[in-house]
C-alpha cells in the first residue's frame, strides 16, 4: 500500500492517502478498545481501531498484501470515529481505514455493483429514485405482508432476508418531487436559507424533511431546495471511491454557489459532516479548493441553525417521555450534541431523559446493518438496551440511517417506542399554534 | 513445519473450537504488538474460554515444544507480550466474568480478561472501592495488572496490585490447575506463591482467577492542581507534605513539556509556561479532607507554588485525572515513537533524580519529558525518537542505559510497576546480583521446565 511520506522518497502522492507518520503516530496504547463497538462486541483484536491501524501500517511497509482478508477487515469498521475522539495521540483511525479504502478502490478489481451504484446511481437522483420502485412496490403491493408472515425471506440468500425488512415504509414519492424551490418564510423574512435535501431523507424520512421546511419557515426563514443537488458523496467516500466522491462534491458546490443564502442547512447527519468535510476533501483541488472552503463554512445541521437564532417559542404540548441518540455523524463528526438537546427541551410536555451511551453507535453506520448484519444486530441490541431503559415513548434523533435501524431495533426487540428526528418533534408542537 | 503447524492448529481448534483459533496474516500482525515500540508476529493466537482450555493448550505446548506468550488487551509498556515466529500468542481476553463480589468478606473473584475499569464501576456501585490504578485502566485486564505488579498513583496510600490479590488459581506451564491463596486476609501456610505469581510477567503460569481484595470506598475525595515555577520547587513539595503528615491518595507530577502536550490534546487551560505541576488527591471523611486539602495549598505555597487549584465537583477531579492519564498516550503527539521508562526511587531522592534526568537529556540532546507518580518515587521519563533515524537511536540506547544507572546509585530500581520484559532485559544485571539471578532462574526452571511461557522474557537473553 502506497502512502505519501514526509521525505517523498516513496515519490507518490496520492490525492488522498494517509501519511506515514499519522500512522506511526498510534503509540497501542490501546485506549480505543475501550470505546469501539466493533471491538466490544467481538473481542477480537483484529476488529480494534489499533489492530487496523497496525494493519494498514503492515500494508504500507510491504508486509502485508491487500488480501481479501485484509479488504474484509477495513470493510468491518463502521467509521463512527469513536476511536479518534479518545485517541490521546490524535490518530483518526476510522479516516485511516477510509483512505486504505481509497487504496483498494485504487488497486483492485471493483465489483460491478458498486460501479453501478456509485458511478450511476448517485450523481443522478432520478436513476436513484427510480431504484427505490421495486422496494415501494415490494412494500405496497402486500407482498411484503405476504413474504414476512409465509417465511419467504427466510428463504433468500445470506442476510437479504432480514435486510429487506429494515427501511421504514417508503412514502408515494420523493420529497425532492414535491417540495417548491422556494418556502417562503411564515412572518417576516429574517434569514435566507439554502436546504440541502439529503437522499435517504428525500427518499425514505420525506415527511420529516418536510417538516424541517416547516419548522424554518415558521422562524423567518425562506427555504431555498435546488432540486439538482446530488448526493452528499459520502457514500462513494465511505466505500472508497474517491472520484465519484469529489465529483459529487464539485457538483454541489457549483449548484450552491449560485444560491445567495446566509447559510446551507441539512437535516441529514451525513450530509452535514460531508457538506463540513468538502474544505478537507478539495483542499488541493486548483480550482475548488476556494469555493469548497467557502461551502463548507456556510454548511450547518439544522439543530445547529436553530439553536443560534431566536425561535417562535409559540409552541403546544407534546406529551411524551423522549430520549436522545446521537449520530455518529453529528456528535463526533460536527460536534453537535447539545443543540438537538436543547431544541428537544423546549418542546412543553416533553420530559426529556438522556439514554446511556448515547453517543454509541447504533451499528446502522451506512450500509453496515446489511454488509454486516450479524455484528450490526449486536451493536443494536446495545442501544436498544440502553434505549429500553428510560421507558421513554419517543427516541429523537438526527440521521436517516440511525432512525431506520432504531426503528428495526423497535421493532425487533418489540419495543413500544416511536423514532422520529429531533425537528420533526419540534414541527409536532408547532403544528397546532 | 508446514505440516506440524497444521497439526498444531487442528489440536487448537479440537480445544478451543476453529472461531478461537487466528492464523491469517492480519491476525497475527494484531497480535504482535503492545504498548512498548516493539513488535514481531506469533505462529498463531488462540483465546481460550476456560482453565481447563489452557491447561489441554500448555500440555499441547509441552508435548511439542511449542512457547506459549500469555496476553490481555496488549497494553503492556515493556514488550512483555511480544510473540515470536516459533510462538502462540494465548490471550485471555474472552475470560471475561466477575464471578463475585462478596460483600461479606469484601472481595472480588474474577476471571483474569476483566477490565480493570468494569470491576471498579462494579464494586463502586456497591460502595466499594478497588484501588490500583493503572493509567491504562480503561483498557488494562486484571490478570494483565496481575502478571506484570502493576501500580498506578494511588499506591502512595494504597499500594499496588500486589497489595490486593489474596489468591490465585493458575495453570502451571505443565498443565496442572493449582489454586493459592484464598479469601483469607491472613494465610502462612508455605511459601506465599500468589505474591510469586504477581510481577511473574507471564513466566511462570497462565492466571485464570483472581481472588482480589476490596475496601470501603471513601466517602469523598478532593483534588488539588499546584502550579510550580520551577521544576525543583516541585520535587521538593513532595517530601515537604508527607514531612507535614499529610498522606495524600496520589501526588502526581507533570513536568511542562508533559503539560504542553496534554494541553494540546485536551485544550483544557493548563499552565502551559509552568516548571510543572502537582496533582494531589486527598480522600476520606468530608469533614476531614476539607482542612487537609487547605493545609495541601498552604504547604505547596509555602514550597514554591504560584498557584493552587482545587477541584471541587467530580467532574472536575475526573478532569485533572483524564489529562494525566493521558499523558503517556499524548507523547506520541511529538515523536513517532517513544519508550517509556518506569524508574522507581526512594522518594528522597526524588530531586536528585529529576535533576540527573535533565542533565542527561541535555548531554544527548534528547527531549526527555518527565511525568510520574511524585509521592511514591516511581517516575516515568519518556525517551522520543525515530526508529528511522539509527544516530539518534544510538543516542537514545545511551540516555536510556544512564538514566537506570542514575536509578540505581540513588538506591532506586530499574522498574517499578511496568515490568522488565524485552525492553528492560539487557539492563537487568545491574540491578540483580549473580546469586539472585542464579536463584530466579531455578525458579523459573521448577515451574517451567522446558522454558516454555513467555521464553526469553524478563530474565533469559537466551534459552538456558
Amino acid at each position: 500500500m502506497r502512502m505519501a511520506e514526509r521525505d517523498g522518497h516513496k515519490a507518490f502522492a496520492p490525492k488522498r492517502a494517509p501519511s506515514y507518520d499519522d500512522v506511526l503516530n498510534c503509540i497501542r496504547c490501546g485506549l480505543c478498545l475501550s470505546v469501539c463497538p466493533t471491538y466490544r462486541e467481538t473481542g477480537t483484536e483484529t476488529n480494534s481501531p489499533r489492530g487496523r491501524v497496525a494493519m494498514i501500517r503492515a500494508a504500507a511497509e510491504g508486509k502485508l498484501e491487500l488480501s481479501r482478508n485484509f479488504v474484509d477487515h477495513m470493510y468491518r469498521c463502521l467509521n463512527c470515529g469513536a476511536c479518534a475522539a479518545v485517541c490521546p495521540s490524535g490518530v483518526e483511525a476510522h479516516e485511516i481505514v477510509i483512505d486504505a479504502r481509497v487504496e483498494i478502490d485504487n488497486k483492485l478489481p471493483q465489483p460491478a455493483i458498486k460501479k453501478w451504484v456509485f458511478e450511476g446511481l448517485l450523481p443522478s437522483p432520478a436513476r436513484l429514485e427510480a431504484a427505490a420502485w421495486p422496494l415501494r412496490l415490494f412494500q405496497r403491493s402486500g407482498l411484503q405482508w405476504l413474504a414476512e408472515r409465509t417465511g419467504l425471506l427466510n428463504m433468500l440468500p445470506y442476510n437479504l432476508g432480514k435486510t429487506a425488512q429494515l427501511p421504514p415504509k417508503l412514502p408515494m414519492s420523493p420529497l425532492r418531487h414535491r417540495l417548491p424551490e422556494v418556502t417562503p418564510a411564515r412572518g417576516e423574512r429574517r434569514y435566507r436559507v439554502a436546504f440541502f435535501l439529503g437522499c435517504a431523507q428525500s427518499l425514505l424520512f420525506a415527511e420529516s424533511s418536510a417538516a424541517t421546511v416547516r419548522v424554518l419557515a415558521r422562524n423567518g426563514a425562506e427555504v431555498v431546495t435546488p432540486r439538482d443537488s446530488v448526493c452528499c458523496g459520502m457514500p462513494a467516500m465511505a466505500y472508497g471511491d474517491l472520484d465519484t466522491a469529489l465529483r459529487l462534491a464539485r457538483r454541489n458546490i457549483d449548484i450552491f454557489e449560485r444560491i445567495d443564502a446566509d447559510v446551507i442547512v441539512t437535516d441529514c447527519a451525513t450530509c452535514g459532516e460531508s457538506g463540513k468535510q468538502y474544505r478537507e476533501w478539495l483542499k488541493h483541488d486548483p480550482v475548488y479548493s476556494e469555493k469548497a472552503e467557502a461551502y463548507s463554512s456556510r454548511f450547518m445541521d439544522i439543530s445547529e441553525f436553530l439553536a443560534g437564532i431566536p425561535l417562535d417559542d409559540r409552541l403546544s404540548e407534546v406529551k411524551a417521555r423522549v430520549t436522545y441518540h446521537d449520530p455518529c455523524h453529528l456528535v463526533r463528526g460536527q460536534g453537535v450534541s447539545s443543540q438537538p438537546r436543547k431544541l428537544l427541551q423546549m418542546i412543553p410536555g416533553v420530559d426529556f431523559v438522556e439514554m446511556k451511551e448515547a453517543n454509541w453507535c447504533c451499528g446502522g453506520a451506512g450500509t453496515y446493518a446489511m454488509t454486516h448484519y450479524e455484528t450490526s444486530m449486536k451493536i443494536l441490541d446495545r442501544k436498544m438496551a440502553n434505549a429500553a431503559e428510560t421507558d421513554a415513548e419517543v427516541i429523537a434523533s438526527g440521521c436517516p440511517v440511525c432512525q431506520m435501524q432504531l426503528g428495526y431495533g423497535v421493532r425487533r426487540a418489540g419495543l413500544e417506542m416511536q423514532v422520529t428526528h429531533a425537528i420533526a418533534l419540534l414541527d409536532r408542537a408547532y403544528r397546532d399554534r | 513445519m508446514d505440516q506440524m503447524k497444521r497439526e498444531l492448529i487442528a489440536s487448537l481448534c479440537s480445544i478451543v473450537g476453529e472461531e478461537w483459533v487466528l492464523t491469517t496474516p492480519e491476525d497475527l500482525i494484531c497480535y504482535g504488538y503492545d504498548a512498548s515500540y516493539l513488535q514481531d508476529r506469533p505462529g498463531v493466537v488462540v483465546l481460550p474460554k476456560s482453565a481447563r482450555e489452557i491447561s489441554e493448550i500448555l500440555k499441547l505446548s509441552n508435548s511439542e515444544r511449542i512457547p506459549v506468550v500469555v496476553r490481555g488487551t496488549g497494553t503492556g509498556m515493556s514488550g512483555g507480550s511480544i510473540p515470536n515466529e516459533a510462538s502462540m500468542v494465548l490471550s485471555v481476553t474472552r475470560m471475561n466474568r466477575v464471578k463475585e463480589i462478596d460483600l461479606v468478606n469484601l472481595v472480588a473473584v474474577v476471571e483474569p480478561g476483566v477490565i480493570t475499569a468494569d470491576l471498579q464501576a462494579e464494586v463502586e456501585k456497591l460502595g466499594l472501592f478497588y484501588p490500583p490504578d493503572p493509567a491504562s485502566l480503561k483498557q488494562s485486564t486484571l490478570g494483565g495488572n496481575v502478571a506484570e505488579g502493576a501500580g498506578g498513583p494511588r499506591c502512595l496510600k494504597y499500594g499496588t496490585t500486589k497489595d490486593y490479590v489474596l489468591g490465585l488459581e493458575v495453570v502451571l506451564p505443565t498443565g496442572e490447575i493449582i489454586r493459592t491463596g484464598g479469601k483469607l486476609m491472613k494465610d502462612v501456610t508455605g511459601y506465599n506463591l500468589t505474591q510469586l505469581f504477581v510481577g511473574s510477567e507471564g513466566t511462570l503460569g497462565v492466571i485464570t482467577e483472581i481472588i482480589l481484595r476490596l475496601i470501603p470506598k471513601p466517602q469523598a475525595k478532593r483534588t488539588a492542581m499546584a502550579v510550580f515555577p520551577r521544576l525543583e520547587d516541585a520535587t521538593q513539595t513532595v517530601t515537604n507534605l508527607l514531612g507535614a503528615g499529610i498522606l495524600p491518595s496520589t501526588i502526581e507530577i507533570m513536568d511542562n513539556t508533559t503539560i504542553r502536550v496534554v494541553e494540546e490534546y485536551l485544550k483544557m487551560g493548563l499552565p502551559v509556561e509552568a516548571g510543572a505541576i502537582l496533582i494531589i488527591e486527598v480522600d476520606g471523611r468530608e469533614e476531614s479532607i476539607i482542612p487537609e486539602i487547605e493545609e495541601v495549598g498552604l504547604v505547596c505555597q509555602r514550597s514554591g507554588a504560584s498557584e493552587v487549584q482545587v477541584a471541587t465537583t467530580a467532574e472536575g477531579c475526573e478532569a485533572l485525572w483524564k489529562a494525566r492519564r493521558a499523558v503517556s498516550p499524548a507523547l506520541g503527539r511529538l515523536a513517532p515513537a517513544k519508550q517509556g521508562e518506569d524508574i522507581s526511587v526512594p522518594r528522597s531522592a526524588i530531586p536528585e533524580m529529576v535533576r540527573r534526568i535533565g542533565e542527561i537529556s541535555r548531554k544527548y540532546d534528547l527531549v526527555i519529558p518527565v511525568f510520574g507518580h511524585a509521592g511514591d518515587g516511581n517516575l516515568h521519563p519518556n525517551l522520543l525518537f525515530d526508529t528511522r533515524d539509527h544516530e539518534m537511536m544510538e543516542r537514545v540506547h545511551k540516555a536510556a542505559s544512564e538514566i537506570f544507572t542514575a536509578a540505581i546509585e540513588l538506591g532506586g530500581t530499574l522498574s517499578g510497576e511496568h515490568g522488565i520484559g524485552l525492553v528492560k532485559q539487557p539492563y537487568i544485571a545491574r540491578r540483580l546480583s549473580p546469586p539472585v539471578l542464579g536463584l530466579m532462574q531455578r525458579i523459573k526452571t521448577t515451574f517451567d521446565p522446558n522454558n516454555l511461557l513467555n521464553p526469553g522474557k524478563m530474565l533469559y537473553p537466551e534459552q538456558p
